[in-house]
């Protein structure tokens, strides 16, 4: 029986190495179906605008480009500050590890804010518009490329709605790991759950790192 | 029941990860590898029961050509066939031999206590079931008609059927799949015990692994891919609509881009069994050990470049047909070397026909043909006139159940004994074995006759000409239900009534025999340290420094 | 009972007995190997039997990769062999000749619906004249259906919103099964019918009799030109807002953004439905869609009269 165990090393690791190197293997290779995942959306995306320029084109200029450079600066502060977690609870600062967690999920809750925002505009595009671009039997936009900016809108929705899934999921890993930090369970000997989660959450910033240039700014000057 | 697993006779062992709490919750919750591939080893058979009844039923249908006389209308059918598929692939196939001998044997073969992440092992199971749960709630709500393959603009805007919930369970059953495969590769590259280096490992391990990196690349494909359908159906999002300039054979692109792979992770384990098994029954070390390793990996690698061989004439372009034929050839290369080596661990070695054995050597006769049929569809020219033939119907069940099903049951056979503690009766086993092999030839070869005349798959009704080959073809069905019924009957028994197992009843090499039948629930009293190459029949075992005694 | 001993199906077709070569030259390989590895499985299992009691050890195997890279490189070889040999048959299935006789099907929920040059129409029939090339333009009005002659050994996906092509030459008079090979729904299996390949002549009394002589496609390309008011824009007048489509067929065309494609049916098809998706340079983008307004039917007639004219 081993008095020297730590209560974080699980009981069927040998030493805390063994665990540490176990967990940052399994988060990469998890992150590689991530990119299996969305490259399926990315493949999508690229054949039609292939097929499509025109309609790709016409249907970005009718995104927000505001909001969304809006929330590509958030999201952007949001991995500092998770980067900022994991330093802390390098350095044994455990407070400044947990702020740092919650800093995070208010950034990443603005986003989604933001995003909803974005949305709702959307579906109600205001007595004015002589557009509706959500598509469907109801989709509409004067234009001769019409088809082509309903399939744009389909990968747009689909695209970031996927990603705005994921941030949900997220978050809530944020919750549960802004539980744990709080009580002080991270610190300079025991720090691989917000590296994990870190890298997680960086992901999905790269993610839409991707997905606002291809959205938002087709033949934008 | 309990007096049997708690007997102590000789060989059995009174503490064992069997018995160790026997209360639904700690069955329900468990966090033990060996526990929760039992519970995928239950609900597995369930899944292959509810599938293969589907098949008895419109094999049934189909022994009249109709369109008088039929057993089930023609959506009836059509329901039956999608569900068939859906329930034998995503529910039993892919899981199978991983979820059940991958969990059971992984951690025990590298030497460790369990795997790098018994949680996420033990949500797998769940997440299997949340998904087989959904796929079932799909059929008894009406059924599924679109065919496992959901080709589109059918599914997404023709179809009447419950194609959301059927892709829904799909969708969830890849989650488990992704987790088991993490759970492998991170075990085996971080778990393995003290003088276990990579060469030194069960070819069983390699196959695992191949498999878990195919899992892991291709799963997320068809995921993206029922996403897409789903908000197509649901959304009226147009993707694959044709009337708005989308592209329907997109949706086969990405379709079988996994759904190709997704056949080597059918078949890459059942190789595993066969190493395993040969080895252990020739009482030889594998022939060719490396090249069957890189073998391995070498199909999985080429698996994910020649999915277009099913698109053939689906108006992919000309360029598009001759790469995807190219490619496929070389798949055949590696495999055929590591049917080589199977044969030769047989020469100059000691071969015993056990049941084990028999369905290795099932597979072997089966695999060969199935791979060959393939030859016929991998040549262009050929292909255009057998695709969507019952010729693909031959093939694919011959690689799929006589390669990958015969490799789960021989698996399940060799370490029966490990995973209960219990024999069970050999003699039995090898007449169902044969049983089984005569009931699958009858059943699937004259589908290949049927299909070189140009008998189309999914099809109800059928030109009377084609009725001789059909009976004949369900008749073997029933002889193959019976042998699968027999052999339940006397699996079962042997939890009650089979004589204990001892370690190691084969006289077999490797970790997993140096550990009770059943094994503790830690899997071993201490931690082994591997002194020899895998399979070294010259000494007495993995670990030991003494020769083999005589 | 006579399908449990031949091999394949009946020859209507050059092409399809060029096929059955190659299908037999796989199968001679395919039973060869077969034997010779269940001979070997059989043999060695017999000759290295297990002796209860022998004190004989068993000797670990020695490793040979020479042997076995070699054998992996003639396999390799032999497989090459079927690749070519079946793509060169491919070649051929994908080459219609220049002057085959084009005959429109479309598939649709549950029936074929076929016309040919002469005007005259059938459903889940195909006739056809014997000793001619034959060339099928098709499409779907809704899912992906396949067109399937096992007695020609060709079959071809129709897939809705495009055109595909299959071709072949009978020259065996006879009636031969015709099927829908990609699942479409509840009658899959019920939507085919046969192939009556006849004399030259009787083919001919066949497609210009019947109850009223039908126009043929061309004739009805011309008459739906006409009533939809093409004929305004792309008349032969100097000044024309449209292009000529005179002699247009096959000939590459120059776009405004740059690009350019030899002009085939997709094009012609998109053209009508979609016209702004590619503007022929020099031309101002006003033409309007007609999607909608023309059905596929309609579509295949207005291309084949596109396509007669010079």
């Amino acid at each position: 029986m081993d008095e020297t165990r730590p209560a974080y090393l699980a009981h069927h690791f040998e030493h805390l190495e063994q665990q540490k190197q176990s967990a940052t293997l399994g988060i990469w290779l998890f992150l590689i179906t991530e990119v299996m995942f969305f490259g399926g959306l990315f493949l999508g995306y690229i054949v039609y605008r292939g097929l499509y320029p025109e309609a790709w084109t016409l249907g970005s200029s009718k995104l927000n480009i505001t909001l969304g450079a809006i929330n590509t600066v958030i999201l952007i502060l949001s991995s500092l500050t998770m980067a900022m977690s994991v330093r802390s609870a390098q350095v044994g600062s455990r407070k400044q590890c947990a702020n740092f967690i919650l800093l995070t999920i208010i950034f990443g809750s603005a986003f989604l804010g933001i995003k909803a925002i974005e949305y709702g505009g959307k579906f109600f595009p205001g007595p004015d518009a002589h557009y509706f671009l959500i598509p469907g039997k109801d989709f509409f936009i004067d234009s001769p490329f019409s088809n082509g900016v309903q399939i744009f809108f389909s990968f747009y929705f689909t695209m970031t709605g996927m990603h705005a899934i994921h941030m949900i999921i997220g978050i809530g890993i944020l919750f549960w790991l802004y539980v744990k930090a709080r009580k002080g369970d991270f610190h300079e000997n025991y720090y691989n759950p917000v590296e994990v989660t870190g890298l997680y959450w960086h992901f999905v910033d790269i993610v839409w790192i991707f997905l606002f240039p291809l959205l938002y700014l087709i033949g934008r000057h | 029941m309990s007096d049997a697993i708690t007997s102590t006779d000789a060989g059995f062992p009174a503490k064992n990860y069997l018995i160790e709490k026997i209360t639904v919750s700690s069955w329900l919750l468990t966090l033990d590898h060996k526990r929760i591939a039992i519970l995928y080893l239950v609900s597995l058979l369930a899944f292959f029961l509810i599938g293969g009844l589907a098949a008895l039923i419109f094999r049934i249908d189909l022994m009249t050509p109709g369109p008088e006389g039929k057993l089930l209308a023609s959506e009836t059918y059509n329901k039956f066939f999608t569900t068939h598929g859906i329930v034998m692939i995503f529910f039993f196939l892919i899981p199978s031999i991983p979820a059940v001998l991958g969990n059971f044997l992984v951690p025990i073969m590298v030497g460790a206590k369990d795997f790098a992440f018994p949680k996420i092992n033990l949500a797998s199971w769940y997440v299997f079931m949340a998904g087989g749960v959904l796929a079932l709630v799909a059929t008894i709500a009406g059924g599924v008609e679109t065919g496992w393959t959901f080709y589109t603009p059918y599914s997404t805007m023709y179809a009447n059927s419950n194609v959301i919930l059927a892709v829904c369970g799909a969708f969830i059953a890849g989650f488990s799949s992704i987790m088991t495969a993490l759970n492998f590769i991170v075990t085996i590259h971080k778990m393995r015990a003290p003088g276990l280096t990579w060469f030194r490992l069960p070819l069983f391990i390699w196959a695992m692994y191949a498999t878990a990196l195919v899992i892991l690349l291709g799963t997320p494909v068809i995921a993206i891919t029922l996403v897409m359908i789903f908000v197509e159906r649901v959304f009226g999002f147009g993707i694959f609509d044709p009337a708005l300039g989308g592209d329907p054979v997109l949706f086969q692109h990405l379709f079988w881009f996994y759904s190709h792979p997704a056949v080597y992770i059918m078949i890459l384990p059942a190789m595993g069994v066969v190493s395993e098994v040969i080895s252990c029954f020739s009482r030889r070390r594998l022939y060719g050990y490396k090249v069957i390793a890189f073998s391995s990996l070498a199909i999985a690698v080429i698996g994910f470049f020649v999915w277009g061989h099913h698109m053939f004439v689906s108006s992919q372009s000309t360029f598009a047909g001759l790469t995807f034929s190219f490619l496929t050839f070389f798949v055949a290369v590696p495999t055929a070397l590591k049917m080589l080596n199977w044969i030769m661990t047989l020469y100059k070695g000691s071969v015993r026909l056990t049941s084990p054995m028999l369905y290795a050597f099932g597979f072997l006769g089966l695999f060969v043909i199935g791979g060959l049929t393939g030859l016929f569809l991998s040549t262009l020219a050929t292909d255009i006139h057998l695709h969507d033939t019952y010729f693909v119907v031959a093939h694919f069940h011959y690689v799929m159940v006589g390669g990958g099903v015969m490799g789960f049951l021989g698996g399940i056979h060799f370490w029966w004994s490990k995973m209960t503690g219990k024999k069970y009766p050999e003699g039995l086993a090898v007449f169902t074995a044969i049983v089984i092999f005569i009931g699958f030839n009858l059943t699937f070869f004259p589908q290949f006759q049927l299909g070189a005349h140009g008998m189309p798959r999914r099809y109800h009704v059928y030109p009377e000409e084609f009725q001789m080959l059909h009976i004949s073809s369900t008749t073997g069905a029933m002889v193959l239900g019976l042998g699968y019924l027999i052999m339940a009957v006397y699996l079962i028994w042997s939890l009650v009534k089979g004589k204990p197992a001892g370690k190691n009843p084969w006289e077999a090499r490797g970790l997993e025999w140096e550990t009770d039948s059943p094994p503790p629930t830690h899997n071993f009293h201490d931690i082994p340290v591997v002194r020899h190459p895998v399979y070294a029949y010259e000494y007495e075992s993995e670990t030991s420094m003494e020769p083999e005694k005589t | 009972m006579n399908l449990l001993f031949k091999l394949l199906p009946e020859q209507a077709t050059e092409y399809a007995r060029q096929v059955d070569e190659l299908y037999l030259f796989i199968l001679a390989v395919s039973v060869f190997f077969t034997a010779l590895f269940v001979f070997l499985m059989v043999y060695f299992t017999v000759k290295y039997r297990h002796k209860a009691g022998s004190t004989e050890k068993v000797e670990p195997p020695h490793e040979h990769y020479t042997p076995e890279m070699i054998g992996g490189g003639l396999l390799l070889a032999l497989l090459m062999v079927m690749f070519f040999w079946g793509a060169k048959l491919y070649f051929k299935a994908q080459r219609p000749p220049a002057d085959a006789m084009e005959i429109l099907v479309t598939g649709k929920q549950w029936m074929w619906k076929i016309q040919h040059p002469s005007g005259k129409k059938e459903i889940n029939t195909l006739h056809l004249p014997v000793g001619r090339a034959i060339k099928l333009n098709m499409t779907s009005e809704d899912v992906i259906h396949n067109f399937f002659i096992p007695a020609f050994r060709v079959k071809n996906d129709t897939v809705p919103g495009r055109y595909t092509q299959l071709w072949f030459k009978p020259d065996k008079i006879g009636t031969y099964h015709l099927f829908c090979t990609e699942y479409c729904g509840t009658e899959h299996s019920r939507m085919g019918g046969y192939v009556k390949v006849m004399s030259e002549e009787e083919y001919e009394n066949w497609t210009s009799g019947g109850a009223g002589a039908d126009e043929t496609p061309v004739e009805a390309g011309a008459r739906h030109f006409a009533e939809l008011g093409c004929i305004a824009c792309h008349g032969a007048i100097s000044g024309a807002l449209g292009p000529n489509l005179a002699g247009v067929y096959g000939k590459e065309v120059n776009f405004s953004d740059g690009s350019s494609l030899v002009r085939d049916d997709d094009y012609i098809r998109e053209s009508i439905l979609n016209p702004q998706a590619k503007l022929v340079a020099g031309y101002a983008p006003i033409m309007p869609t007609f999607q909608g307004q023309v059905s596929e039917e309609q579509l295949g007639h207005l291309i084949a009269y596109i396509k007669s004219l010079e």
